[in-house]
């Protein structure tokens, strides 16, 4: 009998399984109970009214630049400039960021940080790069080229017909290839991310350790009413 | 196969006095049967996805993730419940609570062991090191080199579990993550080879350990179109002994597990189940009683 104790095992079959997790499988309450006080904080916050609205705010509403380009550009601007002057002593110039990463409309009427969320689920933070004339021209050659309502603010580019550049301003002056400008933009930018490999070029980068979610946010709390407009910031002449 | 001496946890100890003292020949020498329940990338997915979600409408959530893994757990005791990792980041809970409702509900479902994924690092190392209080589960990462930071002592490479009588040894892999996630977070995390420390573990938990099941909770990405960046399939066909590598980061939704082949020509399965708690991945091991083994190899059906 002491001979047939099993002295190991050994694998015979494996069978495997991918198993969805379907609405028809039926919740376990306790699950549910211990996630209740959590999803109820999460949505007295998110959804608390910070702005209004009085029209919906689009990344589609313009083709150089659009209602929710510069509301996110010009708050970026906003927001980072005091941060970033106190840690280095200089100004930003301007803004660039871009418009795949806005990730959804504002709706008309009531805006929450549950918007915020809405506009930004990405944890991109602000950084600000100091990036050579030289490499600023390939950065408005890739706009052009781009063809897309990429938000900036600070900066005006102004096309010809035949997209060649016209004018451009960078914080009030003409733009100067010798120059050396500081652009806010985002950390998934600055990595090369929407094949902005410009920002290889910079001189030095400087995080603000603020994310683009919490500068809305704060915007948001800042301001009663949210009415961006296209303007002529980026625009081709006729 | 050398006789091992068993550690008698409660299960173990139980079954093997049974099978001791009602044997009336070898023929009646128990079968068993190990499953695996496995989850990656749930992302802070607590909550299921709205019922007019364009892709997953009304997909998973935790609550109902419970109910299936209960069930499984009733048909089978000798089940294992495991992550390979990214279980922050994603949703407002992260954002609110830290990963404190991910670990507690994951604690809740009896997770036995979870692995490091490059999001997990997204609060910091003190971050996730605040959140361990929250966690019955062992957190498994070998080829981490956490010595210099808060984490040291914390985080295990490789442990093992005794499920009615089969040793089953798990070991965990993450990303390298220098150029994935920013320094300030990590610290002095030194991330080291995957390949040549799962061969470390395989050899430890199959040679000193004597493991009758070898799991590899690996978050290095499913493969990638550059073919030099670690990845599971890579991995496979380096290791020897490693019968199930569970993976996770690539977000791959595999219809059924890879049969991948190892450098000694045996079959390795490499499964992950996409991401966001929409899949659980179940995979069931049957054994017999090395007396009655045919011998004949293992069959796999996927």
């Amino acid at each position: 009998m002491a001979s047939c104790k099993p002295d190991g095992y050994s694998l015979q079959k494996i069978t495997a399984a991918q198993l969805p997790i379907l609405d028809t499988i039926a919740k376990i309450d306790s699950i549910d109970a211990m996630i209740l006080p959590y999803r109820s904080r999460i949505d007295a916050v998110l959804d608390s009214t910070l702005a209004y609205a009085p029209n919906a705010i689009s990344k589609d509403d313009g083709s150089y630049n659009t209602t929710a380009g510069n509301l996110l550009a010009d708050l970026v601007l906003e927001r980072a400039n005091p941060i970033y002057k106190s840690r280095t002593s200089n100004t930003i110039d301007f803004v660039l960021l871009n418009h795949g990463g806005i990730r959804s409309t504002i709706s008309k009427g009531p805006v929450s940080a549950r918007t915020a969320y809405e506009v930004m689920p990405f944890e991109n933070y602000i950084v600000v790069v100091e990036l050579p004339g030289m490499a600023v021209k390939s950065l408005l050659s890739f706009l052009i080229r781009s063809k897309r309502a990429h938000p900036v603010a600070g900066i005006q580019i102004v096309l010809n017909n035949d997209d060649t550049i016209h004018q451009v301003t960078i914080a009030g002056g003409p733009f100067s290839e010798t120059e050396t400008y500081h652009i806010a933009t985002n950390d998934y930018l600055v990595k090369g991310g929407d094949n902005m490999g410009f920002f290889a070029d910079a001189r030095a980068f400087h995080q603000t350790d603020y994310l683009i979610r919490n500068a809305i946010i704060d915007y948001f709390k800042a301001v009663d009413t949210l009415a961006p407009k296209v303007d002529d910031r980026f625009y081709k002449r006729n | 196969m050398k006789r091992r001496t068993f550690i008698k946890d409660v299960s173990a100890a139980g079954s093997l006095a049974l099978s001791g003292l009602s044997l009336a020949s070898c023929k009646d020498l128990p079968k068993k049967k190990l499953t695996i329940l496995h989850t990656n990338d749930v992302h802070s997915h607590i909550d299921p996805f709205p019922s007019e979600h364009s892709e997953f409408p009304g997909m998973g959530g935790l609550a109902r993730r419970a109910a299936l893994v209960e069930t499984i757990r009733n048909e089978n005791p000798n089940t294992l419940l495991l992550d390979a990792g990214d279980i922050f980041q994603g949703t407002p809970y992260f954002n609110f609570y830290g990963g404190e409702l991910e670990f507690k509900l994951m604690s809740k479902l009896r997770y036995d062991a979870a692995t490091i994924g490059n999001h997990d690092f997204d609060n910091g190392i003190d971050g996730l090191l605040a959140q361990l209080p929250n966690a019955t589960f062992e957190l498994l990462s070998a080829n981490y080199d956490f010595r210099n930071t808060v984490l040291d002592g914390h985080v295990k490479p490789y442990r093992t579990y005794f499920m009615d009588g089969i040793k089953v040894g798990i070991y965990g892999l993450g990303i390298q993550l220098e150029g994935l996630v920013t320094p300030s977070l990590y610290k002095e995390t030194k991330s080291l080879d995957p390949y040549e420390i799962a061969w470390d573990c395989e050899q430890r938990l199959k040679n000193e350990e004597q493991c009758d099941v070898i799991i590899c909770l690996s978050h290095l990405g499913y493969r990638y179109p550059n073919e030099n960046r670690p990845n599971d399939l890579k991995l496979a066909a380096k290791t020897a002994h490693t019968n199930l590598i569970i993976g996770g980061h690539t977000h791959t939704f595999l219809e059924k597990p890879t049969i991948a082949k190892n450098r000694i020509g045996n079959d390795v399965l490499v499964n992950q189940v996409g991401c966001f708690g929409l899949q659980l991945g179940r995979i069931d091991f049957y054994f017999d009683a090395l007396k009655n083994s045919t011998s004949k190899g293992v069959s796999i059906t996927v």
